[in-house]
């Protein structure tokens, strides 16, 4: 038995618009994701030449130097647009807040012994000004890239950046009881402590890098997979009797790293293989910054875990091995 | 211990304003390279005050509950074929001119708030800037998924990007951003963010939205609700950006006041289209663009500028020309898109009686005097097998790249033509407010990209009509043209026919 309600028949004319019909290669019905990306972005036609930057157009394909026959090949696993970006993050904030709750009930962050906190002060808060560079990072690449299919999710990107950020400011927060102590110790580790010098510095550069897939490659697999690894995943010994709080109250960190590295993962491969020059440039890239902040975080993990740089290495090594898994040759 | 509750403005700048820092290892001018050369001073970033103190965790959280709604009711427009059940088949292409023309805009704004989020040096107007871009992502990834159910059945949507980027009257809202887009950070701000969204977004955004609402297009309206509160976050920081500029240095006046005026006159081109959607294309009207004129900006725009007269900001420049312009822009705009029907992306149409008698009625110093004439000798010779195609290509504004179809000030039956000499060449505009704008940065609009001079000199597909609309993909005969006799009004009629049997 079926139960049918009679309606009008309305016939359509045509599935989907006329350019991503041309994309799917024929005209069928296509995702939200695909008509809310595919060709949004202009690509012809320019009036005026920028006055900041009067070498290019405002959307240029020559502000890096790779070279895709089409920046709509690199498109997003995870299907992220705006409606779907939100949802998702708004459910990982759900656990985020049942986590912030539940420390504070049972007085996890009130119980830590001074060594604890000491530890999360100095190895952890300062890690708020990395988001917050990575922030401007992915903000950079966002306006500079080409195609909506890269640059849409950087602007994702990077209001998840600003987004951690502000959780690991509420760890700070509900250790200093609310006064913002906390905070300005660790914007002045971050600012002068040697521990943390190699790292600012890293990302100093990088503010400076004006190719935005270089930058791409730079903060996505070199920063995050270096740097933000090396804290959130190998640095619970550092935490003391706190390993589990911070596992907890980090937890959008750990889930995020692995949503967002489908993602930025997925775009390094396809940019990769495009090409044997986009290849060696692209690993050229992933050597330098994987290096470099390895060497960056070389000193964070020999305070942190007193290894003498040891889990710094590891982290480097399994970057590598991911770099490798992309099809780069380093 | 008792924790000391922080309170919402100290936990927004723990949490937000303390993550910036003076970079020593490289230089901050390396670092922000773009936001000196326009000459604005700022003494002090961290006197921005943050109006919304939005941290992440509720932006997610607002937006998320919004977005679901708003997708909710999308599904049960399509599936409930929300589109058979608006006011009339014409409504439809104030859809076409939207989503060609005005949501491509919103992509453009993403990405230059992105620009401006990333290189302005002060964090809190970085984080405002950041939020905004994502709105504007947001904006037009909505409006696609809104209008993409209409394009499964009416023609004249289904190219949109490739049209924006190319057919002549898209490049008056293109340049428009482009123009903005070229500019600094701080220009940017002013255009988009002050002129674009707090002076002109009631002339913009609502006339499109309440016309949904007026015309029964539950989609599109549950968009514009969804996107108010957006909106006024947007208008917050448009105003607190200039007041921001105005405050940090007495030098930073004469600068500002230059892109007012440049900004409003701009706005107010790219206006002309929405005056003429709202008097032309709605079949049940919100009002007129004469009377929306009226409320937003004489009215609304007058206390604005009351409001900033204290930090020496005046009226913009040609504000009363807008004002005298108000009477005539939509008219003059319909018989350009009339005429060039052959060229337009939507359909157009002669008012019927009943229609001519509501403009009539809203433009009494004008209409019946020099537009219903016109207007009647057109709807004649189409009766006469006559009607009248204007097949030679118009001069163009060389700022506002519309055609020179706009008349003197205070003279509406002389057209208005103003020239300037530079580099040997000749520019031709519509108006002192384009020529005052071209003369004062020839080198920036001496490059515009005009459609005439490109369809010209060969760039645009071909020689003929058939050529370029074939480089549009436009449609002939589907996407151009009448109304009267194309495949969405015979659509139209077919589902009116099948109700009306279906209901017995």
């Amino acid at each position: 038995m079926s139960v049918q309600i009679k309606t009008i028949e309305y016939e359509p004319k045509r599935q989907t618009f006329g350019h991503v019909a041309r994309r799917l290669g024929a005209d069928k019905p296509a995702s939200r994701y695909l008509e809310a990306t595919l060709d949004v972005q202009p690509t012809v036609n320019f009036h005026y030449k920028p006055q900041w930057e009067p070498e290019f157009w405002h959307f240029d394909a020559r502000k890096t130097a790779v070279v895709m026959e089409d920046w709509y090949k690199p498109l997003d696993p995870r299907q992220f647009y705006y409606a779907t970006y939100n949802i998702a993050r708004a459910n990982m904030n759900q656990s985020v807040e049942r986590s912030f709750a539940f420390a504070d009930e049972r007085g996890l962050i009130a119980k830590l012994s001074d060594d604890a906190r000491s530890q999360i002060e100095h190895g952890l808060l300062p890690l708020r000004h990395l988001h917050w560079g990575a922030n401007m990072n992915m903000t950079e690449i966002c306006q500079r890239g080409y195609g909506t299919a890269v640059t849409a999710p950087c602007i994702f990107s990077a209001m998840d950046h600003l987004g951690m950020a502000q959780i690991v400011s509420r760890i700070g927060l509900a250790l200093d009881g609310q006064t913002g102590v906390s905070l300005d110790m660790a914007k002045e580790t971050w600012l002068n402590n040697p521990a943390w010098q190699g790292v600012r510095k890293l990302i100093e550069d990088s503010f400076v890098e004006r190719d935005w897939f270089q930058l791409f490659v730079a903060q996505t697999l070199a920063v995050n997979g270096v740097i933000l690894d090396l804290v959130y995943k190998h640095a619970d010994a550092a935490w003391q009797e706190a390993g589990v709080t911070v596992a907890m109250l980090t937890e959008f960190m750990t889930d995020w790293r692995a949503e967002e590295s489908r993602w930025s993962d997925s775009v390094i491969k396809t940019v990769a293989a495009e090409s044997p020059e986009n290849k060696a440039l692209v690993s050229q890239w992933a050597k330098l910054w994987i290096d470099r902040a390895v060497e960056a975080a070389k000193p964070l993990s020999a305070s942190l875990l007193g290894d003498n740089g040891a889990v710094a290495e590891a982290a480097g090594e399994a970057t590598r091995k991911r770099a490798l898994s992309l099809g780069l040759a380093l | 211990m008792t924790a000391k509750k922080l309170g919402l403005k100290q936990r927004y700048a723990h949490m937000t304003r303390g993550l910036d820092w003076e970079t020593t290892y490289q230089p901050m001018d390396k670092v922000f390279p773009y936001d000196q050369f326009e000459g604005i001073k700022i003494k002090d970033w961290s006197a921005w005050e943050d109006p919304f103190r939005l941290t992440m965790d509720a932006y997610w959280k607002f937006q998320a509950e919004k977005e679901r709604k708003l997708y909710a009711v999308l599904d049960a427009f399509a599936q409930n074929n929300g589109q058979a059940s608006v006011s009339d088949g014409r409504y439809i292409n104030t859809l076409k001119l939207f989503l060609t023309g005005v949501s491509p805009l919103e992509y453009q704004a993403h990405r230059g708030f992105a620009f401006t989020g990333r290189h302005l040096r002060g964090a809190g107007p970085r984080v405002a800037a950041q939020m905004q871009s994502l709105d504007e992502l947001r904006h037009v990834q909505t409006q696609i998924h809104t209008i993409s159910q209409y394009n499964k059945y009416f023609d004249g949507l289904s190219e949109f990007p490739h049209m924006h980027d190319r057919v002549w009257y898209l490049s008056v809202p293109k340049s428009f951003f482009d123009d903005a887009r070229a500019a600094g950070p701080f220009e940017f701000m002013i255009a988009i963010g002050f002129a674009f969204e707090y002076v002109l977004t009631n002339l913009l955004f609502v006339p499109f939205m309440s016309g949904a609402a007026y015309n029964g297009d539950m989609s599109t309206v549950t968009f514009g609700f969804s996107a108010q509160s957006d909106e006024s976050r947007h208008m917050t920081l448009g105003i607190e950006v200039i007041k921001f500029l105005l405050e940090q240095h007495p030098d930073n006046l004469p600068i500002v006041q230059k892109w007012v005026d440049k900004w409003f006159w701009r706005g107010f081109r790219v206006l002309g289209l929405v005056a003429m959607m709202m008097d032309y294309m709605l079949p049940k009207k919100v009002m007129s663009w004469k009377e929306a004129w009226e409320i937003y900006f004489t009215e609304g725009g007058g206390s604005l500028f009351q409001d900033l007269a204290r930090y020496g900001i005046k009226v913009p420049k040609y504000a009363d020309v807008a004002t005298e312009a108000a009477e005539h822009i939509s008219h003059q705009n319909w018989a350009v898109f009339y005429q060039y029907t052959h060229a337009a992306g939507f359909h157009t149409w002669m008012p019927d009686r009943e229609h001519l008698d509501w403009l009539s009625e809203k433009y009494p110093n004008t209409f019946d005097k020099y537009y219903r004439p016109r207007w009647e000798m057109w709807a004649q010779a189409e009766k006469e097998g006559k009607r009248f195609y204007n097949m030679a290509l118009p001069q163009l504004c060389q700022v506002c790249q519309i055609p020179m179809a706009y008349t003197e000030p205070g003279d509406p039956t002389t057209i208005c033509f103003r020239e300037t000499q530079f580099k040997g060449e000749t520019y031709h505009f519509c108006s002192d407010g384009c020529k005052d704008i071209f003369d004062d940065e020839p080198e920036k609009y001496a490059q515009s990209w005009l459609p005439v001079h490109q369809i010209f000199q060969g760039n645009c597909g071909g020689p003929t009509v058939p050529d370029v609309l074939n480089w549009y993909r436009m449609n002939n005969g589907a996407d151009n043209m009448d109304y009267a006799g194309s495949p969405d009004e015979k659509l139209w009629n077919e589902w009116h026919a099948k109700a009306a049997e279906a209901a017995g």
